[in-house]
């Protein structure tokens, strides 16, 4: 098949969806990633029956926190579809770049920036100062 | 257990929004069985602070920590060595324990980050629901072990009132009628002969209506 799909990604594998905890998605945009998205197994699919429902399940309760804090929550996203379906991998995880486009980067990333930036000011203050 | 439900997390932000450096307290007891307080939700709370102040551009040292109890003395000594470094202490322990790091630790800020809500059991995978109000008279032996203080909307002792309509209570189509659940009980053990017994007007002063309570057990006092 030979599909491409954007570079910006980087695939993290876990047995199942439902492995992956409230805890992995916010760590991982506490790292500085401007956005996160799980591909499931189709609904109804799922070799241990609820593993794709508690990840879905998982990624509503953490849309809503992210939006609250401000970060928003449309930067996490879930997908599903057969293993086997690898132009709907590719098709998907163009979305999702563009979705982050439009987006724009993380505020996270923004405000690390902007720490940066008030330390740099500070050094060069002092050292004016010296 | 002691259960608790989530706090928004606005309200938690606008608790510490000044502060520089915060200690998200957890509690290894009831908040953790109901998911509401124990390790992971201190990892999933302090991220959640640490993301908030960072896209504002502020670096807030977030620590976190989670006791084996915040009702004991005991483990919450075990913090002593590490609390001057912070400022502020946000407590994801039932209201006990939030009051006895509060007691614990005077000169300091201590938040509740969740809301304490009830002595309740865990009916299904997400679902708790109240089993206790600790009215301090225990009623059970005559109530076929389901209690009318805590399962009547009205705590009434003597029968269901005229809002009991198909087992369902009148406040709400999704709570049943304690009542109902005690004479259903009382007929499988074949005990009806206490649903006729007049329960006599109970003392209220071993519920909240006599102060807060205390138990002193001088058998066990050091």
């Amino acid at each position: 098949m030979r599909l491409g799909y954007p570079s910006s990604i980087r695939i993290i594998r876990v047995p199942c969806t439902g492995k992956v905890d409230a805890l992995h998605i916010l760590r991982s945009f506490e790292k500085g990633a401007d956005g996160v998205y799980l591909v499931g197994c189709r609904e109804g699919d799922c070799h241990f029956n609820q593993g794709n429902f508690r990840a879905k399940a998982r990624v509503e309760q953490m849309q809503k926190l992210l939006e609250a804090i401000g970060i928003g929550g449309q930067r996490l996203q879930m997908y599903n579809l057969s293993s086997s379906d690898g132009p709907m991998f590719a098709r998907f995880a163009e979305e999702m770049h563009q979705r982050i486009l439009d987006a724009g980067p993380s505020p996270i990333r923004t405000g690390l920036k902007k720490i940066r930036e008030t330390r740099k000011d500070q050094d060069r203050s002092i050292q004016a100062a010296l | 257990m002691i259960v608790a439900d989530k706090k928004p997390i606005e309200e938690i932000i606008d608790y510490v929004k000044d502060h520089q450096n915060i200690l998200v307290l957890g509690c290894n007891e009831c908040v953790t069985v109901c998911e509401v307080g124990g390790k992971k939700e201190v990892g999933l709370l302090a991220s959640a602070l640490r993301m908030h102040f960072l896209q504002q551009g502020r670096e807030v040292n977030v620590g976190e920590r989670t006791l084996e109890r915040q009702c004991d003395h005991e483990y919450l000594e075990e913090i002593r060595d590490i609390i001057d470094r912070y400022e502020a202490v946000v407590s994801i322990a039932c209201g006990v324990g939030v009051q006895f790091t509060a007691e614990k630790y005077l000169s300091l800020p201590v938040y509740p980050g969740v809301n304490t809500l009830f002595m309740g059991a865990n009916e299904a995978r997400g679902v708790w629901s109240e089993r206790c109000q600790g009215c301090g008279q225990c009623l059970l032996a005559y109530s076929g072990g389901i209690c009318p203080v805590s399962r009547c909307a009205k705590r009434i002792l003597n029968g269901p009132c005229g809002g009991s309509s198909g087992g369902k209570c009148e406040i709400s189509k999704e709570v049943p009628c304690g009542w109902q659940l005690i004479i259903d009980r009382l007929k499988a053990l074949g005990r009806m002969d206490d649903y006729e017994k007049i329960a006599p007007i109970k003392n209220w002063s071993t519920d909240r209506a006599g102060g807060p309570r205390k138990v002193v057990r001088e058998d066990l006092k050091l």
